[in-house]
């Protein structure tokens, strides 16, 4: 059981991992893997929190209810899988800043903070827009061979690409 | 018996969080859930992310499929429009690169004690999705434009889904191999 200790496996095989655990979603769940709805979920009910008004009647709410479904307990397992995957390899540790950022846009959190706060708003909206984010379209859906899903998955990279290259060779230069 | 287990739905919701775990130890395990392998993807240094992606494509398409033809799964392909599936793809790429993580990665982010993924990231995916749920009733319009619904590739080709599938393998496999060859 020595390999579970280890602190990286080869993508190859992690990508296969990921194919084979799709299996079993789609033979034990009938579902495929996916992510960003369970943050759109998860956004419903804290807002219902804060507001004390039910979010069921918002069209998209109808859709996609904020409640706990098996996609947001899937999440939820991400978190614990990964915090065990770091914590029996020794790579657990907090860190504000991660260490290309800070080689290219230096020590300040507040300027990381401030940028993965707007990425976030814009990953938030853009995965519900195309329906899916780098999970649903680019993993569970190319594998089912979803038209829209490889149209997603290709403009997430051109667009990402472009994006970063503009941010550290423009910006960040 | 397979439709049954699917129908219990507190089973249902402990084999989400069984399988969430193995999913966030492979993303962890991959490197994945770093900020730094993301965006080395992204300025084309680092090519993990794809080579975890598209290995999980070959593997997953061929036990899928199989599965399939024997009766014992369903397709769930996603639903996709010209003005969902293009507008959407290029706004996602954009927060992609600015966050650097993924909906997916970040959750395996949080899992390592990476703390812009927590407290940047993770609030600002929450404030996003809750935004476009309030603009949604607005921009219907705009997201059944140019629809083509949930439709695979074999479908719209109209071939066997085999003939798709040997041949995404075949151009896969010679991608990895191109990339090994230059050292990537």
């Amino acid at each position: 059981m020595e390999f579970l200790t280890l602190k990286i496996w080869s993508p190859y095989l992690v990508g296969a991992g990921i194919g084979i655990l799709s299996w079993f979603t789609f033979l034990l769940s009938n579902k495929p893997i996916g992510c960003s709805t369970a943050f759109s979920r998860t956004s419903g009910m804290i807002e219902q929190a804060f507001t004390g008004r039910s979010v069921k009647d918002m069209p998209y709410y109808k859709k996609f209810p904020a409640v706990v479904d098996w996609e947001w307990m899937l999440v939820l397992g991400i978190i614990i899988g990964s915090m065990v995957s770091a914590m029996i390899s020794g790579e657990f540790q907090l860190r504000l800043i991660p260490s290309l950022w800070m080689a290219r846009f230096g020590l300040s959190f507040f300027l990381r903070f401030i940028t993965a706060l707007s990425g976030g708003i814009v990953i938030g909206i853009g995965a519900r827009w195309a329906g899916g984010c780098t999970s649903g379209h680019g993993i569970s859906g190319t594998m089912q061979l979803a038209v829209s899903s490889w149209i997603a998955a290709i403009l997430f990279f051109i667009s990402g690409i472009l994006t970063a290259q503009l941010l550290f060779f423009r910006i960040g230069g | 018996m397979l439709k049954t287990l699917h129908a219990k739905k507190k089973t249902q919701l402990i084999l989400g969080l069984m399988m969430g775990f193995i999913f966030g130890f492979l993303l962890q395990k991959g490197g994945v859930a770093k900020y730094d392998v993301i965006l080395g993807q992204l300025l084309l240094k680092d090519f993990t992310v794809i080579k975890i992606m598209l290995s999980a494509v070959v593997i997953g398409m061929i036990g899928i499929y199989a599965m399939k033809e024997v009766g014992l799964v369903q397709l769930h392909p996603k639903p996709g429009s010209i003005g969902m599936t293009l507008f959407g793809g290029l706004i996602f790429g954009i927060g992609f690169a600015l966050l650097g993580y993924c909906p997916g990665t970040i959750s395996a982010a949080i899992g390592q004690g990476n703390l812009d993924a927590l407290l940047g990231g993770l609030i600002g995916i929450l404030i996003g999705s809750g935004i476009f749920a309030h603009l949604y009733p607005n921009l219907e319009g705009i997201l059944k434009k140019g629809w083509f619904g949930e439709i695979t590739i074999p479908e719209y080709l109209k071939v066997n889904p085999w003939v798709v599938i040997v041949t995404l393998c075949l151009l896969i496999i010679s991608f990895f191999y191109w990339l090994e060859s230059i050292g990537l």
